[in-house]
């Protein structure tokens, strides 16, 4: 339970930072807050050569109002700034009330935002609610930067589009619902043993109704439940121009237990996974219709 | 600390527990390995290693965080808080006072990591209800107690007068 060996660098500034990982590529691990990266290089799943922490880079670390009404948010944001943050209530409160859904909040005080991203975990929060938000990630090396959609970024377990020498800096998150007649309404739950704990299964949905109740738009997205966090898009058909009532969610709940393919583990068997997933799903969106948007008690 | 290191090993200066110290770490060594090993401050306990337990949680820059999963190297310039800074020479700070009084302890392995917690958590949530308690422990395992008397000491504590700061 003791770190291997490596050679540790600690850049002060980005461009120091990407000129390492350009020098090291596949050798260098990047350090963020450690709360991923440490359990496996202790238990040394991990044994990098090089370790760069960027935890001394100072302009990492924000969460900037964008003029569109969306947050632009550093990688090196800790979680636990993003759970206080007055802005992210007031813009994307959907991300301010899953934020406490992550790990424990000694977790949440050393955890960032682009580590979680990076590290792609599939039951993890933030891939998933980057996902249903439709955000964009800023991936930046010494010679260029790109950008990418999560779901061109999330390619399957721990796995994700960054090529050695590269570094997240950025997450961009879209505005949700300025104009009241864009008005979208949301619900967010996990199933887990314990507060804390991994997901074993969880579910974001989006909704956009109409005066009239009739759902204009809707975004299910599950994670825990394969490689990548999923788009439920029969179960969203099925909602769209809808009145969406008891009926409706009943048929949307037996939707997404049948889209699931989920693997079995030692935390729960796929037939589990699949039957609390249509769960879930149907509470998130019973969840959304009680709530608009920055209303955070309804 | 203002540069790229390379070396195996990195000179590294801390406050902990309003005590200056200076010294050279291998930049592998965990945060709760140097506070244990190097500087004798074994009130931080190590259970787990890898984040889940809790027992190693200490105060970085008056954060509650996991030592175990802190290089020493990471904790230049920082100003730490552990176990040990509660207590003033003989007088127990009062949620030491009240885990003792309410028997919230029986091996007390877990004890130093549930204190460090139950104290950054009461900064920041002077009035908690018992759930809000639950769900502030629930990131430090205790395999004796059953957490209830735990939360009874942590519940009488944020009843008391404002809580002195540790390590003043």
């Amino acid at each position: 339970m003791k770190p291997a060996k490596f050679e540790y660098f600690a850049p002060t500034s980005l461009a120091e930072a990407l000129e390492l990982l350009h020098e090291h590529g596949d050798d260098a691990k990047v350090l963020a807050g450690g709360q991923s990266l440490m359990p496996m290089i202790n238990m040394r799943l991990a044994r990098p050569k090089v370790v760069a922490d960027i935890n001394r880079i100072p302009d990492l670390d924000y969460i900037s109002p964008t003029p569109d009404g969306g947050l632009a948010i550093g990688a090196l944001t800790r979680q636990r700034s993003v759970e206080k943050s007055t802005d992210v209530k007031a813009r994307i409160p959907v991300l301010a009330a899953a934020m406490p859904s992550i790990g424990h909040f000694q977790i949440r005080n050393r955890g960032t935002v682009g580590g979680s991203i990076s590290h792609a975990d599939p039951s993890a929060e933030l891939p998933a609610l980057c996902f249903a938000l439709d955000g964009e990630f800023v991936l930046s090396s010494a010679s260029n930067q790109r950008v990418l959609k999560p779901v061109d970024f999330f390619i399957s377990h721990l796995t994700t589009a960054l090529e050695p020498g590269e570094l997240l800096t950025e997450i961009r998150l879209p505005a949700r619902a300025l104009a009241p007649s864009e008005e979208w309404r949301w619900g967010f739950q996990e199933v887990c043993r314990r507060q804390g704990d991994f997901a074993m299964v969880g579910a974001v949905s989006l909704l956009k109704l109409d005066g009239g109740g009739i759902c204009q738009s809707a975004c299910i997205t599950m994670f825990g439940v394969a490689g990548t966090p999923v788009r439920i898009r029969r179960a969203e058909e099925a909602l769209l121009g809808s009145r969406v009532n008891g009926s409706v969610l009943q048929d949307v709940s037996r939707i997404v237990s049948e889209e699931l393919d989920p693997d079995s583990d030692i935390h729960a068997s796929s037939a589990y996974r699949k039957e609390i997933g249509g769960v879930i799903a149907r509470r998130t969106l019973e969840a959304a219709i009680d709530r608009r948007n920055g209303d955070e008690t309804a | 600390m203002t540069s790229s290191y390379r070396a195996v090993t990195l000179p590294i200066k801390l406050t902990v527990n309003g005590k200056e110290y200076q010294s050279s770490v291998e930049v592998r060594k965990t945060l709760a390995d140097f506070l244990r090993d190097e500087l004798g401050l074994t009130g931080t306990h190590l259970g787990c290693e890898h984040g889940v337990c809790g027992a190693c949680t200490i105060l970085f820059n008056g954060d509650a965080v996991r030592s175990c999963l802190m290089l020493a190297v990471q904790a230049d310039g920082a100003n730490l808080t552990t176990v040990e800074g509660l207590a003033q020479e003989e007088e127990l700070h009062p949620l030491q006072q009240a885990f003792q009084e309410n028997h919230a302890l029986q091996c007390g392995f877990c004890t130093p990591g549930m204190l460090m917690t139950a104290y950054a958590f009461l900064q920041d949530t002077p009035s908690p209800t018992e759930e809000q308690v639950k769900e502030g422990i629930s990131g430090n395992i205790c395999r004796c107690t059953g957490y209830a008397p735990i939360i009874q000491a942590i519940l009488q504590t944020s009843k008391e007068p404002p809580v002195r700061k540790a390590g003043e």
